[in-house]
């Protein structure tokens, strides 16, 4: 539309506003995100940030604006809907099925026998199996494919989460604080890792670890107070006054 | 094929579970027992039906109905206006001032057989009903409270509400349905008389059979990725949801095998009990089922019909002695468990028993020279194995 964004955005967000009982957690947001583009959004506690993933994803409505993914209004889609049109969501706390194996966790996501007949005569061919172990490697859980998902480490639950929504071959994955609670090297794992997945799909992060930002990010996106305070690289942003005064600087 | 097979007999554990219950029932009880007892515990048995449908829709999928008496009851009812009408052949009612309809209408000045009792004349509408109309019915409860994602404790009242409603409806329109005294006086089954101990064995082993297709069908389930997705729905809802599925039409499934299987249940009751009334379908019924549930263990099929037997045959020893006591046993029975022993009988089975049972055959499993012939302990990663033997991990991770 607009000669600016001259690849169409696989993700426009335009006038995007939520109000929970007059308090407007995200305020006439307007946000673009490209093809094969890893996007971080960062800012302080009560910013809005996961309440942006909880509108893309369905979880909650927009009050108004528009979100448009690949040229669909995710607004008024059902969230079984937005997942199968190719989004995947990353939840801020690890969110995976503690009492199955990491394999059913992961064959859990296999995009197959998601409808109550599908489900029942659901088959575990060759094809899932292979799927489930290449996506395992992927994310460094091939060893542990048959212990109970409730008994790996923290790191490894965050992991095993973005494994299952790898099993999706979602085009846009979004990730809510992927790194929080993990070490220094879990962390450098999860930033190869991240890399290596964001080739061929877009990726929204959110994240407060600065280092980790630094070694994923294309573009970063500082949310205010429901509303884009600032947006740009790494280092624009970090020197940004504004941004160094509400967030940063703490 | 063989992992088909597996998949309705739960592996080698759940197989022997099946056989041993298969054992006592088709068996030891006919065996054991004269055809009063064993009627009595015919009886027992459709209940356990209810109890069966409750692990699926309670213990694996989450929710907790209070209504179950509904789907029994509709299902009873359904196949007692067939005996009905069959006993009401203008011969046989000749003396009424409209003969050839059911007495209870006559007293009530109804001239003529109401619309919806006319379809029950087919016997295999009959059967058909006995299934569909209670899966009907719950297929619209659950979109209506699913769809809508109505919570847990929510839905539990509105099934208790529902009951409620439909109880007072039967008494209500006493003209109609027989009102509090219910349909009575059922006499033959396209001819052949149900009332004959003959007849009652046959319909135990036909009831017994069902039963076992039912835990069959149970077993199916839970095993295929539905089984899973139900638990990984519980554990995580939200996960589910945003992996792409479509949470409230598995609930609502569920939920519907769970009415059809009280419904058989229901059905089979009046066949051989010989009457069907609204007792069975009210608020304390349905609670009662979930008791059985719940002292069997909710987590097991199996352990849902030794529930309903023991919990039964408790109620016919106790109140006999004790009838106005019976309740407060039962409530304090339903607390006890839901707080010490949240997985019942079955849960204490695989905690203790199971146990003791491998200790016991531990060292006669090392003898074999061949150990690579051995199955693995673990089961593979299918669940197959899992089902009625749910890991003591699994059981105690339960709230
Ligand atoms: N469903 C809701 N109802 C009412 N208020 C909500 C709801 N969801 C979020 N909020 C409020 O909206 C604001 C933004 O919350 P959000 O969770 O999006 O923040 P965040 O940027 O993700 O913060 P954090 O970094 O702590 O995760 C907060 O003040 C929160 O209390
Ligand atoms: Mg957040």
């Amino acid at each position: 539309m607009t000669g600016f964004q001259m690849p169409k955005p696989v993700l426009a967000i335009e006038g995007l506003t939520v109000s929970f009982d007059g308090f407007k957690a995200v305020d006439d947001l307007n946000l673009y995100l490209d093809r094969n583009e890893v996007r971080v959004v960062i800012g302080p506690n009560g910013a809005g940030k996961t309440t942006v993933l909880d509108l893309i994803c369905g979880k909650t409505r927009a009050t108004s604006g528009s979100i448009q993914f690949d040229g669909r209004e995710l607004t008024k889609m059902k969230e079984f809907d937005i997942v199968r049109a190719g989004v995947g969501r990353k939840f801020q706390n690890p969110s995976i099925y503690e009492n199955l194996s990491v394999f059913e966790n992961l064959e859990m996501s296999y995009p197959a026998g998601r409808k109550v007949f599908g489900a029942l005569f659901f088959k575990r061919s060759a094809e899932v199996i292979a799927r489930v172990e290449e996506v395992a490697a992927e994310i460094g859980l091939a060893g542990q494919l048959h212990s109970e998902a409730g008994l790996l480490s923290h790191g490894q639950k965050q992991w095993l989460e973005i494994g299952m929504l790898l099993m999706q071959d979602p085009e846009l994955l979004m990730l809510d604080e992927p790194v929080a609670g993990m070490s220094v090297s879990e962390r450098a794992q999860t930033a190869e890792l991240l890399k290596r997945i964001s080739q061929g799909r877009s990726v929204l992060v959110i994240e407060h670890d600065m280092e980790f930002v630094k070694s994923i990010a294309h573009k970063v996106t500082v949310l205010h107070q429901g509303k884009v305070l600032a947006e740009g690289s790494m280092d624009a942003v970090q020197n940004n006054p504004k941004v160094i005064e509400v967030y940063l600087g703490h | 094929m063989n992992s088909t097979l597996d998949k309705f007999f739960g592996g080698k554990q759940g197989g022997i579970g099946l056989l041993v219950l298969a054992a006592l029932i088709l068996v030891v009880f006919p065996l054991a027992l004269d055809s009063f007892r064993l009627n009595m515990v015919g009886k027992y048995l459709t209940y356990a039906f209810v109890a069966v449908g409750l692990v699926l829709c309670w213990g694996y999928g989450g929710i907790l109905s209070l209504g179950q008496g509904i789907f029994f009851g509709l299902g009873g009812y359904c196949m007692a206006m067939f005996l009905k009408l069959e006993a009401s052949d203008p011969e046989s009612t000749k003396i009424q001032s409209t003969p050839g309809i059911p007495d209870f209408m006559d007293w009530n000045q109804i001239t003529e057989l109401p619309l919806f009792w006319q379809p029950f004349q087919s016997f295999g509408f009959t059967l058909l009903a006995v299934v569909a109309v209670p899966a009907i019915l719950a297929l619209v409860i659950g979109m209506a409270m699913f769809k809508r994602r109505v919570g847990d404790v929510y839905f539990s009242i509105v099934t208790q509400a529902i009951a409620a409603i439909l109880t007072i409806l039967i008494i209500g329109q006493q003209g109609l349905t027989g009102g509090v005294n219910g349909i009575t006086d059922l006499k033959t089954l396209l001819g052949w008389d149900i009332r004959t101990d003959e007849a009652k064995i046959i319909l135990y082993f036909v009831n017994a059979a069902l039963l076992l297709g039912c835990i069959l069908i149970g077993r199916f389930i839970l095993a295929s990725k539905l089984g899973r997705l139900l638990m990984a729905m519980r554990d995580k809802e939200e996960r589910v949801r945003f992996s792409g599925y479509d949470v409230a039409s598995f609930k609502i499934f569920v939920f519907c095998v769970a009415a059809s299987f009280s419904a058989i249940g229901g059905a089979m009751f009046t066949l051989q009990v010989g009457f069907m009334s609204p007792s069975f379908v009210g608020i304390v019924p349905s609670i009662e089922m979930v008791i059985f549930a719940a002292v069997g263990g909710r987590m097991s099929l199996l352990g849902a019909v030794y529930g309903a037997l023991l919990v039964n045959y408790g109620k016919t020893v106790f109140s006999e002695s004790f009838p106005e006591l019976w309740l407060y046993f039962m409530g304090g029975l339903f607390i006890a468990v839901v707080m010490y022993f949240p997985n019942g009988l079955a849960g204490l089975w695989h905690s203790h028993a199971s146990k003791w049972l491998a200790r016991l055959r531990l060292p006669s499993r090392r003898q074999p020279p061949a150990a690579a012939a051995q199955p693995a302990e673990q089961p593979p990663a299918s669940g197959a194995g899992t089902i009625d033997a749910v890991p003591a991990k699994q059981l105690e991770s339960t709230p």
